[in-house]
C-alpha cells in the first residue's frame, strides 16, 4: 500500500508553494518531511489531505489515481490528518469532537460512541473522560484524541504537521511510541517537521524540501550535516548564544500573585536586570501567558508589588505600563499588533507618540519609509498590514516599537517564519539590551529559549516551577520540565 | 380567572413567535444571522394573505408565504456564501426592501377579510382538564409550533446532522477538515430557517391577526432575533423566552382596562424591555449565578456559536 | 465588518442599470407607465423653483443623518439607533423652538444647538448600552428607536398637543423667529443655511476621518479592536465618541426636519431618513466622499415617488423599493466584481 506523489504544483498568487514535488512512500515507512518554516511543507501536506487542490500532478495511493477536491475525498481514501493545533471543538465534549464527522445513522448513538471511543483509545494506551470539554485538554491531549477519531475511521495515512511543538516531553514519548506501533501495523506515517533531532529520532526514511522543491530524500540514518546541507543549501552556523548583557536591577517582584485563568501563582519573588533576556516556557496554558499579561498591565496582580526602574507598576493599567516604558509584542501579528487594512504609513502615524491632532502625513510617511529601510520590511509605505508576509509583518511591528524602552514583553517573537527571517527578527531584539531594555519573552521553541535566553522560567500546571540558567541546561532538561518532570 | 384560557391564549399568540425564533436559530445555528426577519415576516404575512385570499384557502397561503421567507433567506445565503457579502449589511437592506414591498404590493389589500386557519382541538385530549385547554385546544398552526420546538431540539441534540450544525457554526474550518461540506450545508439550513419564518409570516395574517396592514407584525421580528439571543440557540430555551413574552403582552392587553394609557404604550414596550432582557443575561451578577449552580449553567450563559456572522472560506 | 471604503465604477453602473430594470419590470406589474411615472419622480423633485427647494429641504436631513453614519460605520459600529437620535434632535430644538423666548438669532441657533444635544445624548445611551452593558449597538439601537418614537407621539397627543385635538398630526407650529431661515432666490425660500449646514458636515467628516489623529484611531478601533487596545487607544471611549458625534449630526438632522420642514414636531418627524442613510453609506462605500451625490440621487426618488401617488395613485412605497432594490443590486454587483478579481488573482500563474 504505497503511496506516490507526482510532480505536484501548487501557487499561491506569484509564491511556489510546491514547484514540482515527487515523494514516493512505502507501506509501514515513519516518512519525515524536513524542511525549514516556508518550504512547502505545509501546502504539500494540505493537499495530500484534501484541504486545497495542487494545480497539476498525481496522487496514487497503493495503485489508485486519487482526485482529492475536498478533505472529504481524502478521508474516503483513508488519509487522515493531524493539524499542528488540532482543529477541535472547544466548547464540545471529547465524546462530540470524537464522533463529530464522522459516518453512521441518522441519530446519534452516545452511548455506543463512548464505547467505542472507549476501546479505541485503549488500543492506543490513551485515556479519556467522554464527557469533558475539550477546551481544558492539553495540546498534546487533543492530539491523542484526534489520532484515536483518525485511526478509528480507518485512516490508512496519517499525517501529523509539527506534532512536538507545545507537548511535554512525556507526550512526545508517548507519541512517538504510538507512531511506532502504527508503522509497524503497515500504515503509513508522514511525519512533518523542522526539527532535525526528531527526524533523525523517530523516522526510518526522509524527504527534505527547501523553496517549494524536493532537495533531496533518503533512507534513515543520514548524517545529520548532510541533511542540514539540503535543508539550507550552505552551511548554516548555529547562531551562537549571544553575550550576556545584564546590568543592574530594572524589573523586581515581591510577593505577587497571579490568579487569572489557569494560573495560580503565589508569592513571586523576581528580580529581572536590564539588558536581561529572559525566556517563558511551558506548555500552553501553563500560566506563563499570565505572567506575561502581568507585567504588561493586561491582568491585574492580586496581592505584592511590581517596580520597574523604581516607578510602582501594580494595580497600573495597560495604558500606565505602556506610558512607563512597558512594550507588549502579541503572538497574532496580523490579529493583535496591526490593523490589516490599515497602510504603513498609518501605522506610523497611529503609533508616534505625541501626534497632533491633525496628522502631518509627511512626517509620518518619512517615518514609515525609514523604517522600511532599517528594517529590510519587503514593501512600500502605501502596502497595507495584510499584504505584508509574516516575516515583514513582525519587522513593522518591531520598527514601530518606541526609542526608549524599558521592558519589551514578547509573545512567541519568531512563531512560523523560517530561520533566516527569525535570527533577523532576534538580531534586532537583541540591540536593545544596550539601552538598557530587560527583555521577556515566551516561546514554544525550545531552542529559541535555549539560545537567546540568559534564564529561563519554567511553568507548569499555573505555577512558576524553575528557574534555569540557560547556557546550563539543554533541551532534554527543558523538555522533561514543561511537563513537569525532572529528567531522570 | 381563568388560568388554563389565559395560558391557551398565551400558547396560541406566541406561536407565530415561536415559529419565527426557531427558524433563526436553526439558520444562526449554522452561522448565518438572518437581520431581515421583519422584513421577512412582514412580506411572507402579505403574500400568504393575498395567496389565501385569492385561492380561498389558508393552506395555499401558507405555502406561498413560506417560499417568500424562503426565497429572502436564499438571497442572503446566495450573497454571504457565494459572494461574501456581509451578513448584517445584506440583512439589513432585505429588510428595508421586504417591509417597502410589503407596503407598495399589499397597499390594496388592507381591510379586506381573508382565510382564516380553522381551530383543530385534538379529540380526546383537549378534554383533559386544564392542560387540555391549555395545550390540546388549538389549531393547525401552535400544533406547528410545538413540533418545531420539538422538531429543532431532536435534530440538535439527538441526531448526526444536528452535531454537524454545531460544528459548522462553531469552527468551520474544523468541520470542513472533516469532509463536511460547510457552505453547503449552511446554505441549506438558512434557507430552511427562511422557510420558518415565512410560515410564521402567515401565521400572523391568517390565524393570529387576521388580514394585512402594515403595523401587523408590530415589528415582532426585530424581537425575535433578541429571543434567539436571550435563549442562547437552544429550541426550548427559545420557545420558553417566546412564552414569557407571549405572557407579557396578554398581561399588557389585560392592563389596558386597568390603566386607559397602557394602549398607547404597548406597541413600544417590548423594547425597552428586550433592552433589559439582554443587559441583564450579560450582566456580571448574572453571569456569577452560573458560578453558583453549575447545574443551571446551561440555563443562565449565553454562548454563541463561535463562528457566527463569519464567512468561511477554504484558503 | 469590513468598512474600507472599495468603490468599483463598472460594476457599480451594471448595477443600478440591472436595478432599473426590475423597477420597471414592479410599475409594469401594478400598471404603472414607466417612463411617465420617471418623468413624474424628475418633475417632482426639480419641476419647478418651489420643488428644487423642497427636495434641497429633503436632501439636508440625509446628507446630515449619512455623514453621522460615516463616523460610526468608521469605528465599526452599526448605528441602527440613528433614526431615534434624529427624532431626540427633532424633540429637543421643539422644546427650544416652543419655550425659549427672543429673535431668530437667539433661538434659530439654540435650536440647532439642542438638536446636537438630543441626538448627541440619546446616541451615547446606545453607546454605553454596548460598551457597558455588552449589548449589541443594533439592538440597543433600535430599542432606542421604538422608545424614541413612543416619546414623540406621547409629547404630540399629550403635553404639546394642541388645544382641543389630541391627534397625531403634530404640535402647534412654531413661531416664526424659531423657524430654520431660507433664503428667497428665484421667487422661492431657497434652504440655503440648511444646505450649508449639510455640506460642511459632509466636508468636516471627510476630514475628521483622513487627516485627524482622531479618525485615525477611529478606524483602527473599528477595523481591530484588539489591536487598538495594545497600541494604548481606549476602544470604549473612542466608540462613545463616534456615538457622539454620529448622533450630533443625526440630532441636526432633527433639528433642520422640526424648524426647517414640518416647523412643528410630528410623530413621523425621522422621515425615515435614518435608515435611508445607511442605504446612501452602503452604497458610497462608507466615505463621504460619495454620500452628497448618491443622497440628491435617493432624496430625488422619495420626493418623486410622492408625486407619482398624488398623480398615478401608485403606493409610495415604491419608492423605497426602488432604493433598496438599487442598493441590494450594487452590493451583488460589487461583490460578484470583487469575488472574479480575487478569484483570478488565485489561479493566474504569473509568478
Amino acid at each position: 500500500m504505497a503511496l506516490a506523489l507526482t510532480d505536484i504544483h501548487k501557487h499561491f498568487g506569484a509564491v511556489r508553494a510546491n514547484d514540482g514535488v515527487t515523494v514516493s512512500i512505502e507501506p509501514g515507512s515513519l516518512h519525515g518531511i524536513l524542511g525549514e518554516n516556508g518550504a512547502g511543507k505545509s501546502t504539500l501536506m494540505k493537499v495530500l489531505s484534501g484541504f486545497i487542490e495542487a494545480d497539476s500532478g498525481r496522487i496514487v495511493l497503493d495503485g489508485q489515481p486519487l482526485d482529492l477536491n475536498s478533505p472529504a475525498d481524502a478521508i474516503a481514501a483513508g488519509i487522515g490528518m493531524l493539524h499542528q493545533d488540532p482543529l477541535v471543538f472547544l466548547p464540545f465534549t471529547v465524546l462530540d469532537n470524537f464522533l463529530l464527522g464522522t459516518p453512521g445513522p441518522a441519530r446519534l448513538d452516545r452511548i455506543s460512541g463512548s464505547s467505542e471511543l472507549a476501546r479505541m483509545s485503549a488500543e492506543l494506551g490513551f485515556d479519556f473522560d467522554p464527557l469533558q470539554p475539550v477546551r481544558s485538554l492539553t495540546v498534546g491531549e487533543r492530539q491523542q484524541l484526534e489520532i484515536t477519531r483518525l485511526l478509528w475511521l480507518g485512516a490508512k495515512v496519517l499525517i501529523l504537521d509539527e506534532p512536538t511543538t507545545g507537548i511535554s516531553a512525556i507526550q512526545r514519548e508517548q507519541l512517538f511510541s504510538v507512531l511506532r506501533q502504527l508503522a509497524a501495523d503497515g500504515l503509513i506515517v508522514l511525519f512533518v517537521s523542522h526539527k532535525l533531532e526528531e527526524i533523525e529520532e523517530l523516522c526510518n526514511s526522509v524527504t527534505v524540501m527547501r523553496a517549494g522543491q524536493v532537495v533531496g530524500a533518503a533512507e534513515m540514518p543520514i548524517a545529520p550535516a548532510e541533511l542540514v546541507a539540503m535543508m539550507f543549501g550552505k552551511v548554516i552556523e548555529e547562531p551562537g548564544r549571544p553575550e550576556p548583557m545584564a546590568g543592574s536591577e530594572m524589573l523586581s517582584m515581591t510577593g505577587v500573585e497571579v490568579t487569572a485563568g489557569t494560573a495560580n501563582m503565589t508569592n513571586l519573588d523576581l528580580t529581572i536586570s536590564a539588558g536581561e533576556v529572559v525566556g517563558l516556557a511551558g506548555l500552553e496554558g501553563s500560566g506563563q501567558r499570565a505572567f506575561l499579561d502581568t507585567l504588561a498591565g493586561l491582568i491585574p496582580a492580586q496581592k505584592g508589588r511590581i517596580t520597574l526602574d523604581g516607578i510602582d507598576l501594580t494595580d497600573l493599567s495597560y495604558r500606565d505600563h505602556m506610558d512607563s516604558g512597558v512594550h507588549y509584542l502579541p503572538a497574532g501579528r496580523l490579529e493583535e499588533g496591526l490593523v490589516a487594512g490599515l497602510t504603513i504609513e498609518e501605522h506610523v502615524a497611529l503609533t508616534t507618540r505625541d501626534q497632533p491632532f491633525f496628522l502631518d502625513w509627511e512626517a509620518a510617511t518619512a517615518t514609515a519609509e525609514a523604517s522600511i529601510e532599517g528594517f529590510n520590511v519587503k514593501g512600500v509605505a502605501e502596502n497595507t498590514a495584510e499584504s505584508l508576509s509574516g516575516g515583514n509583518q513582525q519587522r513593522l511591528l518591531l520598527s514601530l516599537m518606541p526609542e526608549q524602552l524599558r521592558l519589551l514583553l514578547m509573545e512567541h517573537p519568531t512563531r512560523g517564519l523560517d530561520i533566516e527571517s527569525a535570527e533577523y527578527i532576534w538580531s534586532k531584539i537583541l540591540t536593545r539590551r544596550e539601552s538598557g531594555t530587560a527583555i521577556v519573552f515566551a516561546s514554544a521553541d525550545l531552542d529559541e529559549l535555549l539560545t537567546y535566553s540568559d534564564r529561563i522560567f519554567v511553568f507548569f500546571s499555573g505555577e512558576l516551577i524553575k528557574v534555569l540558567d540557560a547556557a546550563i541546561s539543554d533541551g532534554e532538561e527543558l523538555g522533561y520540565l514543561i511537563g513537569g518532570r525532572e529528567r531522570s | 380567572m381563568d388560568w388554563s384560557a389565559t395560558l391557551n391564549s398565551i400558547v396560541a399568540a406566541a406561536a407565530p413567535l415561536i415559529l419565527a425564533t426557531i427558524g433563526e436559530t436553526i439558520s444562526e445555528k449554522s452561522g448565518v444571522i438572518n437581520l431581515s426577519l421583519e422584513g421577512s415576516l412582514r412580506l411572507s404575512a402579505m403574500v400568504g394573505f393575498v395567496a389565501a385570499f385569492w385561492a380561498g384557502h389558508a393552506l395555499v397561503g401558507f405555502a406561498a408565504a413560506m417560499l417568500v421567507g424562503a426565497l429572502i433567506a436564499t438571497i442572503i445565503a446566495f450573497g454571504n456564501i457565494k459572494l461574501k457579502i456581509n451578513q448584517i449589511a445584506l440583512g439589513f437592506v432585505l429588510y428595508l426592501l421586504a417591509v417597502e414591498l410589503a407596503s407598495f404590493l399589499g397597499d390594496p389589500f388592507v381591510g379586506e377579510r381573508g382565510e382564516q386557519v380553522p381551530p383543530l382541538p385534538i379529540p380526546g385530549l383537549s378534554e383533559i382538564p386544564f392542560i387540555g385547554k391549555v395545550l390540546f385546544d388549538h389549531n393547525l398552526v401552535v400544533y406547528g409550533s410545538f413540533l418545531a420546538v420539538f422538531a429543532t431540539w431532536y435534530l440538535f441534540y439527538r441526531t448526526r446532522a444536528g452535531l454537524t450544525i454545531h460544528g459548522i457554526g462553531e469552527r468551520p474550518e474544523g468541520a470542513f477538515a472533516r469532509g463536511i461540506p460547510v457552505n453547503r450545508l449552511r446554505f441549506v439550513y438558512t434557507v430552511i430557517g427562511g422557510a420558518l419564518v415565512g410560515l410564521a409570516g402567515a401565521a400572523y395574517s391568517l390565524d393570529v391577526k387576521l388580514g394585512w396592514r402594515e403595523t401587523l407584525t408590530l415589528n415582532l421580528g426585530w424581537i425575535a432575533l433578541a429571543i434567539v439571543i436571550f435563549g442562547s440557540w437552544h429550541p426550548v430555551r427559545v420557545a420558553l423566552g417566546c412564552y414569557l413574552f407571549g405572557a407579557l403582552q396578554v398581561a399588557a392587553f389585560q392592563l389596558q382596562d386597568v390603566f386607559p394609557g397602557v394602549a398607547q404604550v404597548l406597541p413600544i414596550a417590548p423594547f425597552p424591555l428586550m433592552i433589559l432582557a439582554l443587559v441583564m443575561i450579560y450582566a456580571g451578577w448574572f453571569v456569577r449565578l452560573g458560578d453558583r449552580w453549575p447545574r443551571a449553567r446551561g440555563w443562565l450563559l449565553v454562548e454563541p456559536p463561535g463562528a457566527i456572522g463569519t464567512i468561511f472560506e477554504r484558503e | 465588518m469590513k468598512t474600507r471604503t472599495e468603490f468599483h465604477p463598472l460594476p457599480t453602473i451594471l448595477s443600478v442599470l440591472a436595478a432599473l430594470v426590475v423597477s420597471v419590470f414592479l410599475l409594469w406589474l401594478t400598471g404603472a407607465p414607466p417612463f411617465e411615472a420617471a418623468g413624474l419622480m424628475l418633475e417632482g423633485a426639480f419641476g419647478s423653483a418651489d420643488k428644487i427647494a423642497n427636495t434641497l429641504l429633503a436632501w439636508t436631513p440625509l446628507v446630515l443623518a449619512s455623514a453621522g453614519l460615516v463616523v460610526t460605520f468608521a469605528a465599526g459600529m452599526w448605528n441602527i439607533g440613528v433614526e431615534g437620535q434624529i427624532v431626540m434632535g427633532a424633540i429637543a430644538a421643539s422644546f427650544v423652538a416652543r419655550e425659549v423666548p427672543g429673535e431668530a438669532w437667539l433661538v434659530v441657533p439654540l435650536t440647532l444647538v439642542a438638536g446636537v444635544v438630543g441626538g448627541s445624548l440619546w446616541a451615547m445611551l446606545a453607546g454605553v448600552l454596548r460598551t457597558k452593558g455588552h449589548v449589541n449597538e443594533i439592538f440597543g439601537g433600535l430599542g432606542l428607536d421604538f422608545v424614541a418614537a413612543g416619546v414623540a407621539v406621547y409629547l404630540v397627543i399629550g403635553p404639546w398637543s394642541r388645544e382641543g385635538t389630541a391627534s397625531t398630526s403634530g404640535t402647534d407650529i412654531f413661531r416664526e423667529e424659531a423657524w430654520l431661515p431660507t433664503t428667497t432666490m428665484f421667487g422661492t425660500e431657497m434652504p440655503l443655511l440648511a444646505v450649508t449646514l449639510a455640506l460642511t458636515a459632509t466636508v468636516a467628516v471627510y476630514y475628521l476621518l483622513r487627516g485627524t489623529r482622531f479618525g485615525l484611531r477611529l478606524k483602527a478601533v473599528g477595523q481591530s479592536p484588539r489591536s487598538a487596545f495594545l497600541m494604548g487607544i481606549p476602544n470604549d471611549r473612542y466608540i462613545l465618541y463616534a456615538f457622539a458625534v454620529g448622533g450630533a449630526l443625526a440630532g441636526i438632522a432633527g433639528a433642520v426636519q422640526a424648524t426647517g420642514y414640518h416647523h412643528k414636531l410630528v410623530p413621523s418627524v425621522s422621515g425615515g431618513y435614518g435608515f435611508l442613510g445607511i442605504l446612501v453609506v452602503l452604497l458610497a462605500g462608507f466615505s463621504a466622499k460619495w454620500i452628497v451625490p448618491i443622497a440628491l440621487f435617493f432624496v430625488t426618488v422619495s420626493v418623486g415617488s410622492t408625486t407619482m401617488e398624488l398623480r398615478l395613485g401608485l403606493d409610495s412605497a415604491f419608492g423605497g423599493v426602488l432604493q433598496a432594490v438599487i442598493v441590494l443590486f450594487v452590493m451583488f454587483g460589487t461583490a460578484y466584481a470583487t469575488e472574479r478579481r480575487r478569484r483570478s488573482k488565485a489561479w493566474s500563474s504569473d509568478p
